[in-house]
Parts: structure tokens; C-alpha cells; sequence
């Protein structure tokens, strides 16, 4: 009989996932997903009291009112757990109903907000809000393919929210003697609750942090430091933190506010937090928020362009092709606000980096890179410094027109090439002649290296069986610079560098 | 040999410079992978006067540079002219342990470390040491992070008066503002705590234990409990009880379920370092709190140590604290609602009956084996069998074998070929222990139908298998059981069958010896080279190269030779390669 039930069992899986066992990854993700999960605060499942509805505040004379308000805060602060569905219905259902009834309280009434019951509002927020995240359920949970876990208690933790957002919109709310509540420790936990995997919270907690940073000037410090805290371990430790995309939309308008001159402390969060954040891996799931936020930098102060220019070519994505696109329209944007002399800082390195992106094998990046000719801003920058611009750029382009295996990129690059020789026929003429004799010259310099690298692996193959070589190689050190000389007027890339090798030299 | 020819252009500095300076980053990054071949070239006087510096200023390049940078001067002593030189090194990794990549300040820490070992004692104290406070005091967190790494190597060597800086100096970035060194702080606590003498270590490190251990930050507090460790240790059993417990009583309960996976995540060694007096009075009831956690995570990592505790207890109540306290929260483990929870506690629970006996395996463990060969998890079903041995050691196998044979069908055919591959390499030892008639009458057929599986891997590891089993029974077994089967397959329609069958022979022959490999096989591959299929002709190829040995030279010489002749002629390409390639391996030419 037992058997029996087995070849039942066996017979319900089907034939194709059988054969391969690969069924698509979306598929037998959607079969285990749960849709919700609790908080990690249901520690003893101790049996709770049942919650008794209290008179409604609107029947009640105002003298009674506070009293009343104060009571029901406090029936607010009892937990319940929202994983067992059938427990405690009749509570959950009058607790639901008072935070309704706490909500329109704070947002209709003028005068409701007396200093003695922030404390009491603020323990009733803490304790429904600051709660451990638990585990996620999916360990791999990729935020932009699977759905994410939905917190269970969101039915009284989605107005606890609400109360919140009210209590601190309301226009008799006072920092002053709210400050004594919502304090640093206040902020910090609010800030951790960012790393949910419910939008619908972090959506909450973002207008929240908002409105605490506009009304606390005390704390706004503090704010961006944990922030930049929060990023910083992101970046470097963990690569995982759920409310990137919302901590960079309040920064954003932080940014726009800034004094000028900068802060020390803004640019360093700009250059060691902003920059190295486009290195992480989800980075597709922030890059606008994050693109926005550096571009607010910029138009600030023109003259971080140079650093940040440099620093996302240093960041340059070198096998994510989906990255390397987000780059190129970060680039573009920035391009969009330049001024013509920043532009002339950054024009070389930049287009060494965009000369390779128009070579790429990859078509999008390819496709997004060439067009940067569409836009009239750019291709004036690009006019009025053609001469350096134009032999970066040659090599690849000449090259792609011919080799690349799509043709919507072909056709493209043919009209910038076309661009860019009415800009200056004479050089392109020239750059087009040489272009063979250029080719030889780098296959020449490699071969060199090659053999360079040869005969010092001789050499150290050498020193181990005779140590005596080593003097030999220092006896011809001090001979001869020749190589060097002869190898200096090569490139005309080699500009910065050949600047350095001199000092270098001089330095000896 | 260059040197020899007197070639003269090939050292000067510049051109080496600029390999390293190289725009290609990949060009670079090999040039600084062979940085010592270019130290060489340069001589220890020359590299520590001018490649040294150059390295220094370059600091701002590609992090893969960074790091292959950091790693190449961890082991540059020689090359700067040994240990007395050694302190040249200092400024490129001092920059570099500033750097803000994590990988790459990492391993510019472990260079230092391993360097640090090479100073003598005064230079340990005039170029090393200052260094150290330098970071220690840096501005930007990152290099507050590095300091932590160094303050263990240099404490043992250097004088009191530095000795005491050093304390002071580790006091203080273990209350840093930023959560980021405060980490870096608690992961090196214990380290730190083993080169301290003991009254510093219950002056200095219990307060800032305590103080990490309660930090505001989850990600801080939980590495001070892997520092509970190594302090445990150190500490004299009377101290444990005043200086360690209250801490890690708090840990046990922290209200972050973080913080309470690494307890349990340590679970052993914790144990180990408070002795068996604590392990009774605390560390049992924590154990069976984290048990029935209400995280999933907990509950996992804890039973994950369930036989370990159990073994570790001291063995005068070993017994009592297992049956009173342990088992019936394993029991219920056992019907736990997450997976991941049962499928550890089965990788452990067989375990506990070698711990146990006889008579108690029977009575309390066996039900629990069985629920769990029963589970709708394969995994835990999987975990279950492949511990058998530790039963069949304890209370033999045959217990089990009613419930096994419906979990091994089950898992046998189970829809993912991971989970199918998995349970055919326990067959052997299932085999072996079960022995051959129950092996006949109930699970040859599941070994057979695995050959004709549609997952080239599970008909791969089927055909390893029955190599196994030969092994075990002997060829007269495989004779009568198993190759009349094999060979039938050469005629299935299918000619991933056909080609299976090859496949066996491969893997059969040596163990089956010559007798059944030329008289039942080698006919059978010969008929094969006329198949239509030139996958299958090309295979009979292979496998004739590799039955050859088995065979004799009569037989090689009258059979196999006009067969691969035949194939060497072939329109297929690939038969031919295969067939001429047998034929020079066996020498027929």
C-alpha cells in the first residue's frame, strides 16, 4: 500500500521537469515566495488581555478629551502577532479602530497636542514602529526580480505611520518640547527601519525623516551622518541595505539646500560615499536618485566637476555593460550642466573612456555613448575643442565603421564621423592618412614590452640560479636613459603621463 | 641571457615607471603582479630610493591595482635588502591601509601584520608603532579600521610605556563614533585580549567587552560575542561568573535575532570556554532557548549544534540533561515549520545516538528518524540517510529498513536530478550495509532505471555507481545481476542508451576482470561499430581504448584491431580521430 501512494506521487511530477530540472527561476521562485512576514518582536507568546473598545473621542466633552486620548494611546501600545491570522480578531479589530480614530484626532483637531502627552504619543510610536527586521525570507532576495516580503502587521503599523506623519504636520506640533522625545536614539532606530523589504513603509518612513529633518535643526547633522554611516557599510560591508534609493531621494533635497561655499564634511560625502556608491552591485535600483544627487553637487559648485568626472571614470564599470550604460547617462547629465571651462579639465580622460565605450562590443553601450552627438550642448563642447577631441576619439571610430557587427551602430557612427570632419576636415584628413602608420607604432610599442617583460623574466630566472646577476642589472642601470627618450614623443594620449615621468626624472 | 650580452638599455628606472603607469588598467595590473621582477631589475638600493617613493605617490589607481599593490609588498623584505631595511615599506602600505575598498585595506593590513614580524624589536618601536598611532588617530574612519588589525602584533614586542599607549589608544576607537571602527574594534577584541597580560585583561578589555556587547548597533554587539570566546578562555574559571556571564546571558537574549544566531552560531565553542559548572547552570537553559527562538535563522543554527553540545557535556549528567532538557526540544524541532530548521537538525540528529546507546536510540531517536525519512523536505530526508552509518554503528540498520526503502523510492525519483544525484552516491553505502539480498529485491531496479535517466548527470553518476556496487558484491554478482541488463540496452532504439551502455563497459571492465569483459562485453561493443549513429561509433572507439588493457593480446589482435580499422576508415571525423587514436594507445598499428 505504501508503494502504492508512492508511484501516486511520482506520477504528479510532471514530464517537462523531468527532463531538464532548470525550470525557469521566476517560476519556482513564485511557488515558495510568502507573501508576508512578521517582525522579529514576537519573543513570548504570552496571551494577551483583550482590548476593550473605549468611548469615542468626538462623544467625549473636551475637558475629558486629553484623558481619553491619553488612555487610548496607551491601548495602542499593545502588540499583537499578525502571522496567526485567527487570534485575537476582536482586539486587532478595536485597536485598528482607535489608531483611525487617533489619526483623524491629530489631523483635524486644533489644540489636541498638549506638552504632556508627547511622551505618551512618543512610546505609543516607539513601541509599534521600533521593532528588530527579521530575517529575510529569501536569502538571495534579489530586489529587482523578486517580490519582496510584505510586513504582516502593516494593517496597524500603516496608521501608526500615518499618526506619526500627522502628529508632526500638525500646526500646533512643537519641536522645542518634542526634541526631548524625538532625540538622536529616536532618529537612529527610525533609521534602521529604512532597511525594510515592504516600499510601503519605507515609502512612510521617508516623508517622515523628511519632516524631522526640516522641523529639527539640531538633529539634521546627526542625520546625515548616520546616512552616511548607513552607506558607507553598505558600500563596503554589506552590499545590502533595502531603503538606498529612499535615503538618496531625501538627500537629494538636503543638497539643494546647502549653503555656499560647500562644507568640508558635503564634498567628502560627495567624493567618499556619493562616487564609490556607483561601484555596488544593485546600483540600477538607486542610479536616478543617486545621478540626482551628484548633479545637485555640481550645479552647486562647478568646480567639484573635475573630481567627479574623475572619479567615475576610476568606478568605470569594466564587465557590467548594464552599469556602463547608467554611467553613460550619468555622464551625459553632467555634460548637460558643464561649464565650457570644467569641460576642458575633464575633456581628456573623459574621451578616452567614451572612445572605448563607442568600441564596445556590447551594442547598448555602444549606441548610448554615440548618442552624446545628438545633444546640441555637447556637440558644441565638442566643436570648440575638436583638435584635442577629435584624435582621441578617430582610432575608434575609424575602426568600429568598419568591424562592428551591428549595423544600427555602423550607421551611427558614420554620421558622427561625418559630424565630426566638418568640425575640422584638416585634421581628420591627416588622422585618416596616419591612422596605418599610428596602428604600427602601438603594434611596435607592444611588441617592445613584450620583450622588455622577456628579459626581465631572463633576468630573474637568471638571478635564481645566480645571485651574481643582480649586480649586473644594477652596474647597467645607471648607463642609459636612451629608451626613454626615444619612447617619449609616441602618443599624443601620453600627455599627463610623459608631464609626470619628467618630474619624476628631475626627482632623481 | 640579457645580462650576459650586456645589454644595456634595459634597466633604466623610467621605463619600468612606466609599465606601471601603463593607461591600459589590465597592462598595469600585470605590471604590478610582477612588481618583484622589476625590484629585482632595480636592485634592493634603487627600489627602496626610488621605486618605494614612486609607489607611494601613486596610491590613487584602480582598487585591482590597490590590491595586487598591498599583496606583492607583504613579501618585498628581501628585495629592499632584508629585515634591516624592512621599514621602507611602511609608507606605500600606510597609505594603502587608508584607501577606502575594505579588500584592499584589508590586505595592506595583513602585509603589515606579516611585516611587522620582520622589524627588531627598536625598529618595531621607531618606524612601526608611530604608524600605527598615525592611523589610529586618522582623520577619516578608514584608517582608524587598519589600526585595529596592528595593535596585536606590535603589544608583545614593544616597551611598557609603549604598551600602555597602545591600550590607551585601542580604548579609544573602541568607543569611535563611527559604527564602522567600532566594528573593526570588536572583531579584533579577542585577538588583542591574547597578548595582554591577565590584569590588563580584566582591567582593560571587561569594560570595553561590556561596553561593545551592549553597543547601539546589532552589527557591533554580535561580534563581541565572538570575542567572548577568546576572553572566556583567558580568564580564570572563578572570573567567568562575575566578568563574562552577565554579558553573554544578554547576548543570548539580545533583543536582535542577529545577535542571537551568533550565539548559537558559537554555540560550541562558547561552551568549551566557560567550562562544564556554567555549561550546566547557563548555558543549558540558554541552549534550549535559542532552540525554540521565534526566528527561523536561530532555531537553525542552534540545532545545527545539537550533537556537539550534547557530546561536549560532562559526562556525569550527560545523560539526564539530554533526556530531560535537550530531547523534547529536539522533538519538537523535528515537526518544525521551516525547512532549513529540519534539514539541520537531521544533518546532526543521527549523531546523538552514538552519544545515547542502544537501548535510548530505540526508545526516543528512532521515532524521530523515522518522522524525518518521512519529511516533505527531500532535503532532510537526504541529511537523514546519507548519516546513517552513525545508527547502523549503534543499533545496526535493519530497524530502519521498512521506513528507508519508501524514502530512498521517493528520493530516488524525486523531480530535481540534484536531489536524485545526491541519494545515488549513497548507494554504496546503503548497499553495504543493507547487504545483497535486500539490495536485489528492492533497490537493483531503482539502479538500473537511473542508467535511462533523461539528466546526462544522474546517468553519468548511475554508471559510476554500479562500479561501486561491483566492488562490493563481486564480479560473479555483476555477471548475474547486473551486465545482462547493461548489455540489453544496446539495442534500445534511443542512442543515449546505446551510448550508456559503452559507458558501463567502460567503467565496468577493470572491475568485472577478463573473463566477463571478453566474453559478454567486448561482443557486444563490436556489434556497435556498424551502429547508424557516429556519437555511438566514435564511443565504441573510446571504449575499445579503454577495455584494451583488460583484454588479451589474442583478442586484440583478431577482434578489436579489424573493428578500429574499419572505424579508422570512417566518413565521421571524429570516429576517425577516436579510432586512429585507440589504435596507436594499444599499440595495433
Amino acid at each position: 500500500l505504501a508503494s502504492c501512494s508512492v508511484c501516486i506521487k511520482m506520477s504528479a511530477i510532471s514530464a517537462t521537469e523531468k527532463v531538464d530540472g532548470f525550470t525557469r527561476k521566476s517560476m519556482r521562485k513564485a511557488q515558495k515566495q510568502r507573501k508576508s512576514q512578521g517582525s522579529s518582536q514576537f519573543r513570548t507568546q504570552s496571551s494577551l488581555v483583550e482590548l476593550s473598545p473605549l468611548p469615542h473621542l468626538k462623544d467625549t466633552p473636551s475637558t475629558e478629551q486629553q484623558v481619553l486620548f491619553v488612555q487610548k494611546l496607551q491601548q495602542c501600545c499593545v502588540l499583537f502577532d499578525f502571522l496567526d491570522s485567527v487570534t485575537d480578531l476582536k482586539s486587532k479589530e478595536v485597536k485598528r479602530a482607535t489608531l483611525n480614530e487617533l489619526v483623524d484626532y491629530v489631523s483635524t483637531n486644533r489644540g489636541v497636542l498638549v506638552d504632556s502627552a508627547y511622551p505618551d504619543i512618543i512610546h505609543m510610536i516607539s513601541t509599534n514602529l521600533f521593532r528588530t527586521l527579521p530575517p529575510s525570507e529569501n536569502p538571495d532576495f534579489d530586489p529587482e526580480e523578486d517580490e519582496p516580503s510584505l510586513e504582516a502587521a502593516w494593517p496597524h503599523i500603516q496608521l501608526v505611520y500615518e499618526f506619526l506623519l500627522r502628529f508632526l504636520e500638525n500646526p500646533d506640533f512643537q519641536p522645542s518640547t518634542a526634541k526631548r522625545y524625538i532625540d538622536q536614539k529616536f532618529v537612529l532606530q527610525l533609521l534602521d527601519l529604512f532597511d525594510s523589504e515592504d516600499p510601503r513603509e519605507r515609502d512612510f518612513l521617508k516623508t517622515i525623516l523628511h519632516r524631522i529633518y526640516g522641523k529639527f535643526l539640531g538633529l539634521r547633522a546627526f542625520i546625515r551622518k548616520q546616512i552616511n554611516n548607513i552607506f558607507l557599510r553598505f558600500i563596503y560591508e554589506t552590499e545590502h541595505f533595502n531603503g538606498v534609493a529612499e535615503l538618496l531621494e531625501i538627500l537629494g533635497s538636503i543638497i539643494n539646500g546647502f549653503a555656499l561655499p560647500l562644507k568640508a564634511e558635503h564634498k567628502q560625502f560627495l567624493m567618499k560615499v556619493l562616487i564609490p556608491m556607483h561601484t555596488t552591485r544593485g546600483l540600477a535600483l538607486f542610479h536616478a536618485q543617486l545621478a540626482y544627487c551628484v548633479v545637485q553637487f555640481l550645479e552647486k559648485d562647478s568646480t567639484l566637476t573635475e573630481p567627479v568626472v574623475r572619479g567615475l571614470l576610476k568606478f568605470w564599470p569594466k564587465t557590467c555593460s548594464q552599469k556602463e550604460v547608467m554611467f553613460l547617462g550619468e555622464i551625459e547629465e553632467i555634460l548637460d550642466i558643464i561649464e565650457p571651462t570644467q569641460f576642458k579639465k575633464i575633456q581628456e580622460p573623459l574621451f578616452k573612456q567614451i572612445s572605448k565605450c563607442v568600441a564596445s562590443p556590447h551594442f547598448q553601450v555602444a549606441e548610448r555613448s554615440l548618442y552624446f552627438w545628438n545633444n546640441e550642448y555637447i556637440l558644441s563642447l565638442i566643436e570648440e575643442n575638436i583638435d584635442k577631441i577629435l584624435p582621441l576619439m578617430f582610432g575608434s571610430l575609424y575602426r568600429i565603421s568598419k568591424e562592428h557587427w551591428n549595423q544600427t551602430i555602423v550607421a551611427l557612427v558614420y554620421n558622427v564621423l561625418k559630424t565630426l570632419m566638418e568640425m575640422n576636415g584638416k585634421l581628420f584628413d591627416e588622422l585618416t592618412a596616419s591612422y596605418k602608420a599610428d596602428r604600427q607604432r602601438e603594434k611596435k610599442k607592444e611588441q617592445e614590452r613584450e620583450d622588455l617583460w622577456e628579459k626581465l623574466e631572463a633576468l630573474k630566472l637568471q638571478d635564481v640560479s645566480n645571485s651574481r646577476g643582480l649586480q649586473i642589472a644594477q652596474n647597467n642601470n645607471n648607463n642609459n636613459n636612451s629608451l626613454t627618450n626615444a619612447e617619449e614623443p609616441n602618443t599624443s594620449a601620453a600627455i599627463t603621463d610623459s608631464v609626470n615621468s619628467q618630474t619624476f626624472n628631475c626627482a632623481k | 641571457m640579457a645580462g650576459a650580452e650586456g645589454d644595456d638599455s634595459l634597466y633604466p628606472i623610467a621605463v619600468l615607471i612606466d609599465e606601471l603607469r601603463n593607461e591600459d588598467v589590465q597592462l598595469r595590473l600585470n605590471s604590478i603582479k610582477k612588481l618583484s621582477t622589476i625590484a629585482l631589475a632595480l636592485g634592493v638600493e634603487r627600489t627602496r630610493t626610488e621605486l618605494l617613493p614612486f609607489l607611494t605617490d601613486t596610491i590613487y589607481d584602480e582598487d585591482e591595482v590597490l590590491l595586487a599593490l598591498a599583496e606583492q609588498l607583504g613579501s618585498f623584505t628581501v628585495l629592499v635588502g632584508g629585515p634591516e631595511y624592512v621599514h621602507c615599506l611602511l609608507p606605500p602600505l600606510e597609505s594603502l591601509a587608508t584607501v577606502e575598498e575594505t579588500v584592499v585595506r584589508d590586505k595592506a593590513v595583513e602585509s603589515l601584520r606579516k611585516i611587522s614580524q620582520e622589524h627588531s624589536p627598536v625598529d618595531l618601536e621607531v618606524h612601526f608603532e608611530p604608524l600605527v598611532k598615525r592611523l589610529a588617530c586618522g582623520d577619516w574612519f578608514t584608517s582608524r579600521t587598519s589600526a585595529c588589525g596592528l595593535f596585536s602584533v606590535c603589544y608583545p614586542r614593544v616597551s611598557s610605556t609603549v604598551k600602555a599607549e597602545i591600550r590607551q589608544h585601542f580604548r579609544t576607537l573602541c568607543s569611535d563614533d563611527t559604527p564602522m571602527v567600532r566594528r573593526a574594534a570588536a572583531s579584533k577584541l579577542g585577538e588583542f585580549a591574547k597578548v595582554l597580560e591577565l590584569d590588563y585583561v580584566k582591567s582593560d578589555i571587561i569594560p570595553l567587552f561590556t561596553a561593545l556587547a551592549s553597543d547601539e548597533q546589532d552589527s557591533v554587539r554580535l561580534l563581541a560575542v565572538e570575542a567572548c570566546v577568546s576572553i572566556a578562555t583567558l580568564l580564570p574559571q572563578e572570573d567567568l561568573e562575575a566578568l563574562v556571564m552577565p554579558t553573554l546571558r544578554q547576548a543570548a537574549e539580545d533583543k536582535s535575532w542577529r545577535v542571537r544566531y551568533m550565539v548559537a552560531d558559537k554555540f560550541s565553542e562558547l561552551q568549551k570556554a566557560v567550562g562544564p559548572e556554567i555549561t550546566k547552570n547557563d548555558l543549558v537553559p540558554a541552549f534550549q532557548n535559542l532552540l525554540k527562538d521565534c526566528e527561523a535563522e536561530v532555531r537553525a543554527a542552534a540545532a545545527n549544534k545539537v550533537k556537539e553540545f550534547c557530546e561536549n557535556l560532562p559526562e556525569d549528567s550527560r545523560e539526564t540533561i539530554i533526556m530531560t532538557h535537550v530531547l523534547p526540544c529536539v522533538k519538537e524541532l523535528v515537526s518544525d515549520t521551516n525547512q532549513h530548521v529540519k534539514s539541520a537538525l537531521a544533518s546532526v540528529i543521527m549523531g546523538l545516538s552514538t552519544i545515547l546507546g542502544k537501548d535510548n536510540t530505540v526508545e526516543h531517536l528512532l521515532p524521530l528518524f523515522l518522522a524525518q525519512l518521512k519529511d516533505e523536505c527531500p532535503e532532510v530526508r537526504l541529511n537523514i540517510i546519507s548519516n546513517l552509518d552513525c545508527v547502523n554503528e549503534v543499533i545496526g540498520i535493519r530497524q530502519l529498513s521498512q521506513s528507508l526503502l519508501p524514502a530512498i523510492v521517493e528520493l530516488a525519483e524525486d523531480a530535481k536530478w540534484r536531489v536524485r544525484l545526491a541519494i545515488i552516491e549513497y548507494m554504496p553505502l546503503l548497499a553495504g550495509q543493507l547487504g545483497v539480498e535486500f539490495f536485489d529485491e528492492k533497490l537493483n531496479s531503482l539502479c538500473m532505471a537511473w542508467l535511462v535517466d533523461h539528466v546526462y548527470a544522474i546517468r553519468e553518476a548511475a554508471t559510476c555507481n554500479l562500479m561501486k556496487l561491483v566492488e562490493k558484491f563481486g564480479a560473479e554478482w555483476a555477471q548475474n545481476t547486473i551486465v545482462p541488463k547493461v548489455l540489453s540496452m544496446s539495442n534500445d532504439p534511443n542512442y543515449l542508451h546505446r551510448m550508456t551502455t559503452l559507458f558501463c563497459i567502460n567503467a565496468l571492465s577493470e572491475v568485472c576482470g577478463q573473463e566477463i569483459t571478453t566474453k559478454h562485453m567486448l561482443p557486444v561493443v563490436l556489434k556497435m561499430a556498424s551502429d547508424q549513429v557516429a556519437n555511438v561509433r566514435f564511443n565504441v572507439a573510446k571504449c575499445l581504448q579503454k577495455i584494451g588493457p583488460v583484454l588479451d593480446s589474442s583478442a586484440l589482435q583478431a577482434e578489436v584491431k579489424p573493428v578500429l580499422e574499419i572505424l579508422a576508415t570512417d566518413q565521421d571525423m571524429d570516429v576517425k580521430y577516436f579510432a586512429q587514436e585507440a589504435i596507436s594507445v594499444l599499440t595495433l598499428a
